[in-house]
């Protein structure tokens, strides 16, 4: 057996680490849709439910948008928010395909601008 | 929610009447719905890769993380860690911290997968990533009483499954790499954008968007997606409370127009 608190770790603390990191996660995914066919879920858990699309969405696509991991720094540039504003208009339309070519060809020209 | 979205091409095709959804069709919706987001899968898989292999790993054990693990972000910070010298118990607590939000995922998925057979939820629970919880939840809130939902899951998850391997081992062998200058990567919120349309129904889940893409913007220096996971919780939170405040104006002016025709 290797040292789990040195580095580098020997072929099977490597490959026992990627198993550990590999089954913890598969744990976490399947946590409620392996336990909801034991029991129910609470009301007050499945009343919350429907708040996560519009809030795991949007969480995941406004930081996206507006490139907030470099907000306030003289990396961000306008090009992201303005193409994602651009796509925003044609998402209400509900279609992907329109929306990513909007986007996208949105994004590459005011790359090519700025 | 709404029983009749517009009759436009909506995000995924508008549900045919149940009995026409035989599991094949609903496989096949599954795999037309998660094909706008592989573009933007492509050059993350291809980047893990590099950085599996600029942090030392051999062939095997990269692609051992990527079938094992199969969460791109918490790929990276495996790899990121382990090349900084971490120790394995800050590698696997970082991953796991990251993949919580699987959890939530999870759980909204749930009450539409629940009869299926305990040995394919096990698969279903191992192939769970944003894009097929997205498309799918998508799916299954625009007509909840359709059959054969867990098809339509597995056909959005399994060639999600399939790119990220096969890419995975293409930037391993080849070194491939997208130019980042393409900007690829921006795909992925875009359809996200598309799906949150559908997603805002009404006023409560309105707000929810907009608290929780404001906190996760605000956090999103956090280390590990917490900022992710902040905003999603916060964005959730604030929407149950903001149904409670509309049900109760809601019974007021009920109970107000009562007295009043009394009167």
């Amino acid at each position: 057996m290797g040292d789990l608190f040195e580095q580098p770790f020997s072929a099977p603390v490597l490959w026992g680490l990627i198993v550990a990191c590999g089954f913890g996660t598969w744990m976490l995914r399947l946590s409620f849709i392996q336990l909801a066919g034991i029991w129910a879920l609470p009301r007050w858990l499945s009343r919350g439910l429907r708040y996560v699309p519009p809030a795991v969405l949007a969480a995941l696509v406004v930081p996206a948008i507006v490139q907030a991991d470099v907000l306030f720094t003289p990396a961000w540039d306008w090009t992201r928010l303005a193409a994602g504003l651009a796509a925003a208009a044609v998402a209400l339309t509900k279609r992907v395909v329109l929306t990513l070519v909007v986007g996208m060809a949105a994004l590459w020209i005011f790359m090519g601008l700025a | 929610m709404s029983a009749s979205p517009s009759a436009s091409a909506p995000v995924s095709d508008d549900p045919p009447p149940a009995s026409a959804l035989t599991p094949r069709v609903q496989l096949l919706a599954g795999v037309r719905a998660i094909l706008p987001l592989i573009p933007g899968v492509i050059p993350f898989a291809l980047v893990s890769a590099y950085a599996a292999r600029e942090a030392g790993l051999t062939v095997a054990e990269a692609l051992g993380l990527s079938t094992i693990v199969f969460a791109g972000a918490a790929q990276m910070a495996f790899v990121s860690l382990l090349a900084s010298g971490a120790i394995a118990p800050v590698i696997l607590l970082t991953v796991l911290v990251i993949n919580l939000r699987m959890v939530m995922y999870s759980a909204s998925l749930a009450p539409h997968l629940h009869r299926e057979p305990a040995w394919r939820r096990l698969l279903m629970g191992y192939l769970l990533t944003d894009q097929a919880f997205a498309v799918s939840i998508t799916r299954f809130t625009e007509a909840q009483t359709q059959p054969h939902k867990g098809w339509f899951y597995l056909g959005s998850a399994a060639p999600l499954w399939i790119v990220w391997q096969v890419f995975t081992l293409a930037g391993l062998l080849l070194g491939a790499r997208v130019p980042p200058q393409w900007g690829l990567e921006f795909t992925v919120p875009l359809v996200f954008l598309v799906l949150l349309v559908p997603a805002i129904r009404d006023r409560p889940s309105a707000e929810a968007a907009l608290v929780g893409g404001g906190v996760a913007t605000a956090l999103a220096a956090m280390p590990y997606n917490l900022g992710l996971i902040a905003g999603a919780v916060a964005g959730i939170g604030w929407g149950v409370l903001a149904e409670e405040r509309r049900d109760r104006r809601d019974r007021r002016d009920r109970r107000q127009r009562t007295q009043r025709e009394a009167a």
